[in-house]
């Protein structure tokens, strides 16, 4: 797995990929801050966290589209499945250079603390953590549906625009269950609806249900990657 | 040791290979022959764990390859038919990923060098892949195959993309692998397998059509002798038939016309028990004839190839002939393909190996 997540991260590094994915992240992080913090005088940022569900919605499938999809197309897939390692240490190892490369932008808003600290004289320190927590789980819940289907499908192209498709749609399922009228469909629709459930993070409110549900998406998709390349070992 | 039991897989309802069983044992190097699309690679991609075969099953030094297939993955070195190379990292960083791959515990620095040394890719060690020429890209795929000095190498076509010298070199390092390591190699250029297998499975349309040593398999194929003679100074062709049929031995004459002027071409059946070349020799002198010619027609390793693949004569496990347009195409490839690798393994110097090769592959 190490070596697996060490050539991944690297490869993002030697490619253009990783420092597109941190310039916008750090861009629109900045100017969020700018404007609800700075401008707005409040040491509250959870307006920044929730504005930054947006971006990584967009830009998680660039930072995992290519992890299969090239192998596949680039047949070095076969070096992978003929190495002495487990399908579930390819896929982790995978999984966790994109999230390294997602933690590394969240790295911004370290001096942001420190300037609202200086600047407020102090700051909600378990609002944050909070908040930590819910971008963290968020950004991993999008890896792990990016890779799976980057898994999918040879094309880089088509696993960005099928991966973004998802997560707008996880996006957007709790505007739309307010909208249904039948109970039990609106219940399923808010359960996996990923922006309520963030939002509760970003307010500072560190619900159980939902760490519970964003570590399951995480472990579930990765099973199911890990499932489609034995499934692919045997078709 | 590799064992392999009744192998068989479907691609959908396409049946790629059909009961295949072979054992190689320890220290040997296993040939395997066969047109394209016969089987070869999904038979490797099997046995590497690649790929799971639809029945049967595959023995890596006693493991299972599905039951435990970290474990039988550890033993085998595997080089597929496109090496997988990333072309974003440099020789050292992918033969270093290689390394941490499979967990070496060889001291790496020395190692991997040691790798570099046996295919030669230390000039470019430091240089992206993806600007290397084919064949460094084909010997880096080799390296990656020998780091960690698995006791089991699997080499899908190990010379394709290299020049002559360097199938040479390759073939050289194979034969030197094969004395401490248990060697599968496939291509389907005869001459190759030949000059570094001990045995040779030759399998088509996904079955194995014979498995055996060079020269066994050369022997259950040739069923007689033929020669081929030029005799000059006859005035007739019928007189010269005449006195050929009388030698003692001599089954059977057939004229094959005239290539040189005032000469006259036979070839002859010949009893293999009997040598004929001396009375032969004398009859002709006698009636003042000369002999221009004598050869022998042994089977070459591709009349061999095509007479088992092809099914025409010979009757191996009952199977039959493919279609004659498959046939006409397999002759040209392995025309051009053995031409080229033949010239090679003859003559000494680079340079006319290149023309050979040339030659070969406009075909």
């Amino acid at each position: 797995m190490t070596a697996i997540f060490k050539r991944e991260l690297k490869a993002y590094f030697y490619s253009p990929m990783a420092y597109i994915y941190l310039t916008v992240f750090f861009f629109i992080s900045g100017f969020l801050f700018l404007m609800s913090n700075l401008a707005m005088k409040t040491s509250n940022m959870s307006y920044v966290f929730s504005g930054v569900f947006t971006i990584i919605m967009i830009m998680l499938p660039l930072l995992t589209m290519r992890l299969f999809s090239d192998e596949k197309k680039l047949k070095t897939e076969q070096g992978l499945l003929t190495a002495p390692v487990s399908l579930s240490g390819i896929v982790f190892g995978k999984f966790f250079a994109a999230f390294c490369v997602f933690l590394t932008g969240m790295l911004v808003y370290i001096p942001y603390l420190f300037t609202l600290n200086k600047l407020a004289g102090k700051i909600a320190v378990p609002s944050i953590i909070c908040n930590f927590v819910g971008l963290i789980l968020l950004g991993g819940a999008f890896i792990s549906i990016g890779l799976f289907i980057s898994s999918l499908t040879e094309f880089q192209i088509v696993a960005a625009i099928l991966t973004f498709i998802v997560n707008l749609f996880l996006y957007m399922i709790d505007m739309l269950a307010s909208s249904v009228s039948i109970d039990a469909v609106k219940k399923a629709m808010t359960a996996i609806g990923f922006y309520n459930r963030y939002t509760e993070f970003t307010q500072g409110i560190l619900n159980v249900t939902s760490v519970v549900f964003f570590l399951s998406v995480i472990f579930i998709f990765n099973f199911l990657t890990v499932r489609i390349l034995e499934k692919r070992r045997w078709s | 040791m590799i064992e392999v039991k009744h192998l068989t897989k479907y691609y959908g309802s396409k049946r790629a290979v059909n009961d295949i069983s072979f054992t190689v044992s320890e220290g040997e190097i296993l040939g395997f022959l066969g047109p394209n699309g016969a089987g070869k690679s999904t038979t490797m991609n099997i046995l590497t764990g690649y790929i799971s075969s639809s029945d049967g099953e595959v023995l890596i030094n006693g493991v299972d390859i599905l039951d435990d297939p970290v474990a039988a993955k550890k033993n085998i070195g595997y080089l597929p038919e496109l090496p997988p190379l990333y072309l974003d990292m440099t020789v050292k960083e992918y033969l270093g990923f290689v390394y941490d791959l499979k967990k070496c515990r060889l001291p790496k620095e020395a190692h991997l060098e040691e790798v570099c040394g046996l295919v030669r890719i230390k000039d470019v060690y430091d240089r992206m892949i993806k600007n290397l020429s084919k064949g460094y890209k084909q010997r880096v795929g080799m390296a990656q195959a020998l780091v960690g000095n698995p006791p089991i190498l699997i080499l899908d076509e190990p010379t394709v993309g290299l020049d002559p010298k360097q199938i040479i070199d390759i073939r050289n390092l194979i034969k030197k692998l094969g004395k401490k390591h248990t060697v599968i190699l496939s291509s389907h250029i005869l001459s190759e397998i030949q000059a570094v297998a001990d045995r040779i499975v030759i399998i088509n349309q996904g079955e194995i059509v014979a498995d055996d040593t060079m020269d066994n398999i050369t022997r259950s194929v040739e069923d007689e002798l033929r020669y081929t003679l030029r005799v000059s100074g006859a005035d007739d062709e019928k007189k010269v038939i005449e006195v050929l049929k009388g030698i003692k031995g001599v089954k059977d004459v057939s004229s094959l016309g005239s290539a040189e002027e005032g000469s006259f071409d036979f070839e002859l059946d010949v009893d293999e028990d009997t040598d004929i070349r001396r009375d032969l020799f004398k009859r002709i002198a006698d009636r003042n004839w000369y002999m221009l010619g004598l050869k022998s027609n042994e089977m070459t390793l591709e009349d061999i190839f095509l007479k088992i693949t092809m099914g025409s004569d010979v009757n191996f496990k009952g199977r039959k002939p493919v279609d004659e347009q498959l046939q006409r195409q397999l002759m040209q490839q392995i025309g051009g393909a053995v031409a080229a690798a033949e010239a090679m393994s003859k003559s000494g110097s680079g340079q006319s190996f290149e023309l050979a090769e040339e030659e070969g592959s406009e075909e």
